[in-house]
């Protein structure tokens, strides 16, 4: 029988608690190890940070990372294809300067989508993750008309072979989940992230918002960090540098 | 004597006859009842009686609390049944004989788990095992 990440952590940590703790080992890497059967907590509010200047502008990496990761096969219908994560371009019309970034599902704190949702599909989870129950989505579309960043795709097609951990079918909306199987599994990472990171670029952070020594926290503190239509009030999860 | 001598042969050709036939049925699978191959997993969750009455309850449970609020305990997981009960061949929980469908089409109770979720086993499941 081999363990998992998130079993292997959660047994490290019951046997670091267990022992007297040493210097050095702060308490709150023990909490972050959350076992199998423990739920999500709101000691954390899980987020991204991305450079807009490290984001380079044809490059596709975290889209497709996330297609295949969720298993978002494109039929070659944009009109009505899936799209959890899209790469934007924006230009400064007085001075021409573009840039290129990802936008997608922005996790915020006051989601819009989980104020119309008819049927409590859209949802918000302790941690901060925003998700839809497709167990009770109607498919009214509601969210997706509330929703000013458009992150949410409705499916319009019958699907096969979902991965195990993504479940995905038609008459649903769907959009980015923050890759949460992974959270719950204590990767510490999304696709898109780990994407990133593989093309050299660097330009996505993962990470606790509300632990201050999160690399994410100590950025966000050092080189500040924008929402998209911050004017709107709703603390997203997703911040951007650069913009 | 000769038609007494042919009249017991009929009737012991006619009771052989029944014999055989009821012999025959016997082997003969019931068609009306479903087909359950359980070919992997020594046992089940739960015991058989309550997972057959009850799967349904435990599966609603689980999804909710998976899903809302991120508990990922394994044993009334679908993933955990799919991983057990899919059959060798197709690799699948629904179909003709799969686990199942067999028994849904039997109760004509539609499952809609595999609109979404995936009817497969997990590549990894075995090793997992």
């Amino acid at each position: 029988m081999s363990l998992n990440r998130r079993e292997f952590l959660g047994i490290g940590a019951a046997v670091t608690a267990g022992a007297a703790i040493a210097p050095g080992i702060r308490l709150i890497e023990l909490v972050q190890a959350r076992s199998l059967e423990e739920a999500a907590s709101a000691q954390q509010r899980w987020g991204l940070l991305i450079d807009t200047n490290k984001c380079t502008r044809n490059c596709t990496a975290c889209v497709d990372a996330c297609f295949v990761e969720n298993g978002i096969g494109n039929k070659g219908r944009p009109a009505t294809d899936p799209q959890w994560i899209r790469k934007i371009e924006t230009k400064d019309p007085s001075t021409g300067y573009t840039h290129s970034l990802p936008v997608l599902c922005q996790h915020c704190d006051y989601p819009p989508c989980v104020d119309v949702c008819p049927t409590g599909a859209s949802m918000k989870r302790a941690d901060g993750i925003v998700l839809v129950d497709k167990h009770i989505c109607i498919g009214c579309r509601f969210c997706m008309m509330a929703c000013p960043y458009k992150a949410r795709s409705f499916v319009h097609e019958v699907i096969t072979d979902q991965k195990a951990y993504a479940p995905r079918g038609k008459g649903t909306v769907e959009s980015c989940t923050l890759c949460v199987h992974k959270i719950d599994r204590g990767d510490g990472t999304t696709a898109c992230t780990e994407a990133c990171n593989k093309g050299g670029h660097q330009a996505i952070i993962f990470g606790d918002l509300k632990d201050p020594n999160s690399e994410i926290s100590k950025s966000l503190r050092e080189k500040g960090g924008r929402q998209i239509r911050a004017d709107l009030k709703l603390n997203t999860g997703i911040r951007y540098q650069g913009l | 004597m000769a038609l007494f001598r042919e009249r017991c042969a009929q009737y012991v050709a006619i009771a052989v006859l029944f014999t055989a036939t009821s012999v025959f049925a016997a082997d003969t699978p019931n068609t009306l009842l479903p087909t359950i191959n359980i070919t992997q997993g020594e046992k089940c969750v739960e015991p058989t009686d309550v997972i057959r009455k009850e799967h349904k309850y435990f599966l609603l449970h689980q999804r909710d609390s998976t899903l809302r609020e991120g508990v990922r305990s394994k044993k009334h997981s679908l993933k955990n049944c799919v991983n057990c009960h899919a059959d060798p061949k197709t690799d699948s929980v629904i179909g003709e004989e799969g686990f199942c469908s067999s028994c849904h089409s039997y109760a004509a109770v539609t499952i809609d788990c595999f609109s979404c979720h995936t009817d497969k086993r997990e590549s990894n499941a075995a090793s997992l095992k």
